[in-house]
């Protein structure tokens, strides 16, 4: 921490968030809000003379509100910037004559009660992003009584508790009568693993964390008892095994099973767990005096904020999504910007450090290449052919392309290095003003010319997204599944490049089914693009309809990179699908889109020419 | 401008017997020969091997090819090599196409010798009819601000801050707290070694 606040080559805002952020890889501009402490951070020397006249007296966060700490305070002796802060709605009043006792007492006068809030704009090349994590509250959970009996702590709680700086300098004792207790009860998994309350996932840390908390209790008193109450105990990390046994050695007892009730004795204080123990398959009960919740960590509640300045995408458990979860697990899907810590995942100290270094590193390769290239799979606008209809700026999930303006004339502007070339611009662009490079229409449509050209009704026209489904057919390929020659697959960089007229072209040319595949929502790698392939096969679903087309013929499938399996089993059942398309209804569809297409054709033939006219 | 004649070689790829074991390669070799624009059809064991990079690399000079078509295995492991081993004989890496014959075909088709022959053909039809509309692509390069944002001050953004710092960078720190350190600054000992978390 004190390195941090002396590098020379660090700027550190402290008390401080971001307001916005705008640009791209190598070229971001970032506001940033310093908010006012209403202390000057570089003339404060943390003498700590205001603090001792500040009559206002609240909880102190940093002890878990254990103690109290006055409204002019610093967070922690060693924190860094070393410097107090006022927290002005604790404060009686910026009116000194309400108060302003703390400002009688600075002898250097560093305290400001006019300080404003400041903006102050930097540019970057790259951002890492390590916002960490919120505890998880246990207070929901009512049969555990956290907040109704003053001796069951959660873990965070129990760190101050046994901490030399903590508010009972380490004495580790119950809060009711400030006695060291003689049995402690660790129950694990509070707000993790679970369906029905608090997250499903594992959190990771909450094992080791609780082994360590029985040795730091055993190491301070010997004569003290832990049961550790578990479903298992995931010990898998480096020497991590070794403490659990030694755990187990000094005899902490670990008892299968969590318990459906803590009950308050009201006269000890003491408590009465009552657990299954799923070993020997009783029911059993534990009187103990001291509880401690093992609670786990979730994403922070307000990282959406953030979520939406970057075009990040999280996972169903909230935790952010990564480039590749194999192959680039500090990269964002957005270019130029990395995770480090618990904002990806739940995890340890040490796994934390390995992800920030990993994190520190690809960020360098940018700063050290000092130029970055852009892959030549960019869109790109003919303004001739665009009517400012804006259709393609809303739907970039990368706000790559800015939005027109009719009445200025301003023409959208599809900024490359930002463009991750996703094509669902192209694809809703009513007036095929965007081109995709490498992935143009022409392009797609010869492939299904190719395609369709000889014995079209033995084929089915797949339309597989580069990143999941594409991959998910080769991962199918390398464990051997068999599936039906029937499929032929055309990669796109995202299904939301699939256009509506690939697909009635594909139909056109006699296909009897086609499919469009992409990631799953989680997965999709072009943040939301998946969503505007959704959207636009429902519009196709009815509009086949509308004109007589059986809507089961385009088929939506959502496969993973790593669904082999599902890949396979969708040939298959997409096989029977084709085998029920007669000649007779693939002759009506073609007759009935061909005079559509004609129809089509006379109308954007006026289109184009209103355009250029206008 | 006048547009060049179209030149496509096609490079069909045994991979050992992992294609050629349930593909006829020679017939998709012999079919490639009757596409339009076609002037060079090779036949190799192994075409991501250097003899079969040497083989795209000499058909281009002495054919003259300016579209190359390899039919070989998912563009998701080669398409890097032999869109540098086209640029190595000048040619822009973005008229390079791939049919995959391998995870597409013969490795899931391996009891129907026919139809994956037949399915070969069609995927090599595929890329020779898109690899005749393919066009030549440049990668933009933009400059980069040598500067980096850390969002988060705890151990994390510590850790990462102080790395990109030393390593000669410009970093700037941002922290919600008044003070750094996040969770980890309230911790009394950490596992598995024990040690202070300060």
């Amino acid at each position: 921490m004190m390195d941090v606040g002396r590098h020379p080559r660090i700027k550190l805002f402290a008390y401080s968030e971001v307001e916005h952020i705008s640009g791209f890889i190598g070229n971001f501009n970032v506001k940033i809000r310093k908010k006012a402490r209403y202390v000057i951070e570089d003339e404060c020397t943390a003498c700590g003379d205001c603090t001792k006249d500040c009559p206002v007296v609240v909880p102190d966060e940093y002890q878990q509100g254990f103690s109290s700490r006055k409204a002019i305070y610093i967070p922690f002796p060693q924190a860094v910037p070393s410097a107090y802060i006022l927290n002005m709605e604790e404060c009686l009043g910026n009116n000194p004559i309400a108060c302003g006792k703390c400002l009688e007492a600075c002898e250097k006068k560093c305290i400001d009660y006019d300080m404003k809030d400041e903006i102050i704009e930097v540019e970057v090349g790259t951002i890492i992003v390590a916002t960490g994590l919120d505890v998880y509250d246990p207070t929901e959970l009512d049969e555990f009584g956290y907040r109704s009996y003053e001796n069951v702590i959660t873990s965070m709680e129990f760190e101050r508790l046994i901490c030399a700086g903590g508010p009972t300098a380490g004495h580790f004792v119950r809060p009711t009568d400030r006695k060291v207790p003689r049995t402690v009860a660790f129950i694990q998994c509070v707000g993790s693993r679970s369906g029905k309350r608090g997250n499903r996932y594992c959190s990771n840390i909450c094992c080791m964390n609780t082994i360590k908390d029985t040795l730091l209790l055993y190491d301070h008193y010997p004569e003290t008892k832990c049961k550790v109450f578990y479903i298992d105990i995931r010990a898998f990390g480096k020497g991590f095994e070794q403490m659990f046994m030694r755990s187990k050695e000094v005899g902490v007892e670990y008892i299968r099973g969590i318990p459906g009730e803590v009950v308050e004795d009201p006269v000890t204080r003491n408590l009465i767990l009552t657990v299954e123990n799923t070993t020997t398959g009783r029911v059993e009960q534990h009187e103990v005096e001291m509880v401690v919740l093992s609670v786990g960590m979730e994403q922070r509640s307000d990282f959406d904020r953030l979520q939406k300045m970057l075009t990040l995408s999280t996972t169903g458990d909230g935790f952010v999504l990564e480039s590749h979860p194999k192959l680039k697990p500090v990269d964002s899907p957005t270019r130029g910007v990395f995770y480090a810590g618990c904002v990806e995942s739940p995890k340890g100290i040490t796994e934390s450090v390995v992800q920030s270094s990993a994190a520190a590193a690809r960020a360098s390769i940018i700063l050290n290449a000092g130029r970055v290239k852009i892959e030549a799979l960019t869109a790109r606008l003919d303004t001739s052919l665009c009517n400012y209809c804006g259709m393609c700026a809303r739907v970039c999930p990368y706000h790559a392309i800015t939005p027109p303006d009719r009445k200025l004339g301003i023409y959208p502007e599809i900024i490359e290095a930002a463009c991750a070339g996703c094509g669902t611009c192209a694809a809703e662009c009513p007036n095929d003003a965007i081109t995709m490079r490498h992935f143009t229409d022409a392009q797609i449509m010869a492939q299904i010319d190719a395609i369709l050209e000889e014995k079209p009704l033995e084929k089915i026209v797949a339309f597989a997204c580069n990143w999941c489904s594409y991959a998910g057919g080769d991962n199918a390929g390398t464990s051997r599944l068999q599936y039906p020659p029937s499929i032929r697959l055309i990669r796109t960089m995202c299904s939301g490049r699939v256009d509506e007229k690939f697909v009635l072209y594909a139909f056109q040319k006699g296909a009897p089914l086609v499919l469009v595949s992409g990631c799953h929502f989680a997965d999709c790698h072009y943040i939301n693009a998946v969503t505007w392939t959704q959207r636009r096969v429902e519009r196709l679903w009815n509009k086949l309809e509308r004109l007589g087309i059986r809507p089961e013929r385009l088929q939506l499938e959502w496969i993973s990179a790593a669904e082999g399996q599902k890949f396979a089993k969708v040939m298959r059942e997409l096989e029977e699908l084709r085998k029920k398309v007669t000649p007779e209804e693939v002759q009506q569809t073609r007759e009935i889109l061909r005079r559509e297409a004609e129809k089509e054709r006379a109308r954007k033939a006026k289109r184009v020419e209103a355009l250029r006219s206008a | 401008m006048k547009e060049e004649k179209l030149r496509i070689g096609v490079f069909v790829c045994d991979c050992g017997l992992n294609i050629a074991g349930t593909v006829d390669c020679e017939a998709v070799a012999e079919f490639a020969r009757t596409l339009p624009d076609v002037v060079a059809v090779v036949r190799n064991k192994y075409t991501c091997a250097d003899p079969g990079q040497n083989e795209i690399k000499k058909a281009i000079q002495e054919h003259r090819l300016n579209r190359v078509v390899v039919a070989s295995c998912t563009p998701k492991i080669h398409e890097p090599t032999f869109r540098q081993c086209v640029a190595d004989a000048g040619l822009n890496p973005y008229l390079m196409e791939m049919a995959n014959l391998r995870e597409h075909c013969s490795w899931v088709h391996q009891g129907d010798r026919k139809a994956a022959t037949e399915k070969a053909m069609d995927l090599v039809k595929s890329a020779v009819n898109r690899a005749r509309l393919l066009e030549a692509q440049h990668e933009a390069e933009v400059p980069v601000t040598r500067a980096a944002l850390v969002i988060g001050g705890g151990v994390a953004g510590i850790q990462a801050a102080l790395d990109l710092a030393d390593a000669g960078h410009q970093v700037y720190l941002v922290e919600r707290e008044p003070s750094i350190g996040g969770i980890m600054a309230a911790l009394d000992k950490i596992y598995a070694t024990m040690d202070c978390s300060i």
